[in-house]
């Protein structure tokens, strides 16, 4: 039985696959691509073939239209297909809305590409199965033992709580266009939330199609029409980068809130301004990782993107042999993945030191 | 109500910029949480009740007999925080079936409990409570909350909670231990005001307003008393049979940080003062004086180099006696018997500045350049003291700011309503580089004296302009000039450019400069008015 890193390496276009003659989420654009998911760093434009979940192939076309891929084919998940000499399969990976795992099979040596995923409950999308395989290939965000992610509940209800603490604060909530915006939408309605929630314009486009794909996400109002008075005491949905934009002017003494695991560690929530830090992700925390792992009985696991250190130095703790890919671009363009750099203090001599004196009123 | 609940206020607190925003937190904590649960907690916010039980290092180990070492470490690398990494670190427990503590139980049970059983204790705690909740108990036991809730910002909240005047519950605050079950009893009507007896209670200062030119148009120089209005920290003084306390402009307790002051208190008085750095009878810049705040404690170097003193200008209480509503010239007359009958040491009078008339008090303000003078202050013969910002009776008369054209380097978001707005500017001045030709230079961060409409422009200007990204900070071209004016430049080994300035705000923005025509950093040297270097 051939080792799967006979057949399946890191290239500088990303992960492929020799004897399907296929590239898993290529960062650059090639003959064949196999993507996992819509989110920009895994699903990239200009592809001439792209084979994915139809959802996947649903969001790729309404995100970048002409760039979604020359040829389309999509593929059920569970529904097997024969690539070259490679039997694929796609198994649903619990991140978004049609994210998959690609399960390959080559002369009896199997290899998961797990894309990115969670194991906490999402009604926006299918949940995580896990294939046992003879590698695992992993994503990495969030794999420290400081992260793990708190029942998503428990942070609606701080942002609920927070509403009737401050019931004529328009709460802006910063999350991902693609699958954030919707889990949160479902997570709020779950909560007793029925009243209309308003969307930044970069919002509503994917809401829709996640409606026509038949997940019900209820009353939606853009926010960029009504005015201040009516966005008090509102639930507004919007990109991260935009609450520090000029476009959150128009609403009513904002509280800002971001929903992303990096929310866990209170320095970089703090170092980006936010006053109400949601964790909720759609990435596995490292409790997630290490038990879906296991599940898979892999001997062996890659990871593609992220803490590579920590968990190969866990899993070797339990015999599992760890490889790190380092596959460039992964990871990027996605809030869940990006913290914000602590502030740079241009005008002190030395960091660390003390701000400048403050202005103190004597009289 | 359990350190879960004190937890979750203590998060909101963290994050949360502003201070009507506190305020609403602060509220809803009084009226949600039982006693003693809600004292204690308000006190701990405010750090009057400090625990410093326990030790990082007792921390650390507690830890790492929990986890992987090189997992801790590369955590504790990736948090920075040694308290926040345990906190998130710490694994739960499966079938951890007690409640998280009440805050009354931690309280009592540090107390009692020996020190050796103290990590037991502590990990115990720590299986019942998550994550917000153990970091919230790590900063109780180890001493170092730092939410920024003022003990003048708590009793604002219990103030507008309850319905009772602010000054009233200044008065009696500090007479009154944690978890202030008397004033909560009080506050909710269901005991009078308790009384603090003889306790050193800090009395509400009265305060000034600036002096606009129509008031002083109409300043009768009869009907007012001109003193110097020093650059150091108001202080108020109480000793007596209670106790010795020096309390800063909000009530905080300073008295550790001015053992020599505290030492030379040896009287039964109120006294309303400005503390400051005097050295051979000379007072010293406020940078001096800024090595002594925010201090514990103040050790005999810091005491020797940075000598403090109190320059009293009123007299609240003579032994039992309130002298309060007395007019300020027979409050002025006994301080100045009070002075000659005590002499007490560190401490001398702040003199009156005689003057006939307006244009006269003028000339005097405007010949003061010594950096320890901000300018006048004027107040009426006839005015009781009364607490607060009564407008009539006190006016602050500062001195003419110092100006100088700066160019803009770095812009940072601000906080709450500007959130989205750019309102932090980091401007510079120019200097030699060494090789021939021009650098700027930091030299200071302002955030006010600008308008609205002028905070728009600002905005757009710079987020057409950005250069570089630094997280919350951009980086912009070096061509816009703003014209920075400044109470007072002072020498600073902190800073890049060697100086500090004193209170800087915009003036002007000044787009008919080109940025080349900015000053030069020694147009801002020529106003540095103490050649010794602080720090």
């Amino acid at each position: 039985m051939p080792h799967p890193e006979t057949w399946l390496r890191p290239t500088p276009s990303g992960l492929f696959c020799e004897p399907g003659g296929f590239y898993i989420d290529p960062g650059r654009p090639v003959e064949r691509a196999v993507v996992t998911h819509g989110h920009a760093d895994h699903a990239r434009p200009g592809h001439a073939a792209v084979l994915a979940t139809p959802e996947t192939l649903a969001i790729m076309r309404a995100r970048m239209g002409q760039g979604a891929g020359a040829t389309q084919q999509p593929l059920r998940y569970g529904e097997a297909l024969r690539l070259g000499e490679v039997t694929l399969r796609l198994v649903p990976a619990g991140h978004v809305l049609g994210s998959a795992q690609v399960v390959l099979e080559w002369r009896g040596s199997r290899a998961v590409v797990s894309g990115d995923y969670k194991r906490q409950a999402d009604a926006t999308c299918a949940p995580f199965e896990p294939v046992t395989c003879d590698v695992f290939v992993t994503e990495a965000t969030f794999a420290l033992p400081v992260f793990r992610h708190p029942p998503p509940a428990q942070e609606i209800a701080k942002l609920l709580h927070s509403l009737t603490l401050f019931p004529e604060r328009t709460h802006v909530v910063g999350c991902y266009a693609l699958g954030k915006c919707q889990r949160l939408i479902t997570l709020l309605r779950a909560a007793g939330w029925d009243r209309p929630l308003h969307l930044h314009g970069a919002q509503q486009t994917l809401c829709r199609l996640y409606e026509e794909l038949g997940v019900p996400l209820g009353e939606l109002l853009p926010a960029t029409v009504a005015n201040k008075a009516a966005l008090k005491g509102a639930i507004v949905l919007a990109p991260p980068s935009a609450i520090a934009d000029r476009w959150a002017r128009r609403l009513a003494e904002p509280v800002t809130a971001v929903a992303s695991g990096w929310m866990r560690v209170r320095q970089r929530a703090r170092t980006r301004g936010v006053e109400l830090p949601l964790v909720i992700s759609d990435h596995a925390d490292w409790d997630e990782l290490n038990r879906t792992i296991d599940e898979t009985g892999a001997p062996e696991v890659w990871v593609t993107h992220g803490r590579d250190d920590a968990l190969i130095h866990a899993l070797a703790l339990r015999g599992i042999r760890g490889r790190a890919l380092h596959l460039i671009g992964l990871g990027e363009d996605e809030d869940d993945a990006l913290p914000a750099e602590p502030g740079a203090s241009p005008i002190l001599a030395e960091p660390g030191a003390a701000p400048l004196p403050a202005p103190e009123a004597t009289a | 109500m359990s350190v879960a609940a004190f937890a979750e206020l203590l998060e909101r607190l963290v994050f949360t910029p502003g201070r009507n925003a506190k305020l609403a937190l602060l509220r809803d904590w009084f009226a949600t949480q039982p006693d003693p649960e809600r004292g204690i907690g308000l006190a701990a916010l405010t750090e009057e009740l400090v625990f410093s039980v326990a030790k990082p290092a007792m921390i650390r180990d507690l830890a790492a007999g929990r986890t992987d070492p090189v997992l801790l470490a590369l955590s504790h690398d990736y948090v920075g925080d040694l308290a926040e990494t345990v906190a998130l670190i710490w694994p739960e427990r499966q079938g951890v079936n007690a409640p998280p503590p009440l805050l009354s139980e931690v309280v009592e049970a540090l107390e009692v409990t020996p020190k050796a059983e103290l990590p037991t204790l502590i990990a115990g705690w720590l299986d019942t409570l998550d994550s917000s909740g153990r970091l919230a108990l790590i900063k109780l036991i180890t001493g170092g909350l730092r939410v920024g809730v003022s003990g003048r910002l708590a009793r604002v909240a219990l103030a507008e909670w309850s319905g009772q005047p602010v000054e009233a519950l200044e008065e009696l605050w500090h007479g009154i231990p944690p978890p202030y079950g008397p004033i909560f009893d009080w506050l909710e009507g269901r005991a009078p005001m308790p009384d603090p007896r003889d306790a050193p209670v800090f009395r509400p200062l009265m305060l000034a307003h600036p002096l606009e030119d129509k008031d002083l148009a109409a300043l009768d120089p009869a009907a007012w008393r001109a003193e110097w209005k020093w650059d150091g920290i108001r202080v108020q003084l109480t000793a007596g049979p209670g106790g010795r306390r020096i309390w800063s402009r909000g009530g905080e307790d300073v008295s550790a940080a001015f053992p020599e002051i505290l030492a030379a208190m040896d009287f039964h008085a109120v006294l309303d003062g400005e503390l400051l750095v005097i050295r051979d009878g000379a007072v010293a810049p406020f940078a001096d004086l800024q090595q002594r705040l925010n201090r514990k404690t103040a050790g005999p170097k810091l005491q020797k180099d940075h000598p403090a003193g109190v320059r009293l200008y009123d007299l609240l209480f003579d032994g039992g006696e309130d002298l309060r509503p007395l007019p300020f010239d027979a409050r002025r007359a006994r301080l100045e018997a009070w002075v000659e009958r005590h002499a007490p040491p560190r401490m001398d009078l702040s003199a009156q500045i005689a003057f006939a008339s307006v244009a006269q008090l003028g000339e005097v303000r405007d010949g003061a350049r010594a950096a320890s003078i901000e300018g006048l202050m004027l107040k009426r013969a006839d005015s009781a003291y009364v607490a607060g910002r009564q407008k009539g009776l006190w006016w602050k008369w500062k001195r003419d700011p110092l100006s100088i054209d700066a160019v803009l380097m770095y812009a940072q978001r601000g906080h709450g309503k500007r959130s989205s707005f750019y309102s932090d500017y980091t401007f510079g001045l120019w200097r030699p580089d060494g090789e021939g030709g021009e650098e700027l230079v930091p030299i200071g961060k302002a955030y006010s004296g600008y308008t609205d409409e002028e905070l728009g422009w600002l905005d757009r200007w710079i987020r057409n302009h950005t250069t570089g990204r630094f997280g919350p900070v951009r980086e912009v071209e070096k061509a816009l000039v703003l014209e920075v004016i400044f109470d007072a430049a002072q020498l600073s080994g902190r800073h890049k450019s060697g100086v500090a300035l004193r209170f800087p705000r915009i003036a002007r923005i000044r787009t008919d400069k080109p940025a080349s025509e900015a000053d030069r950093l020694e147009n801002l040297m020529a106003y540095v008015e103490s050649r010794e270097a602080v720090d």
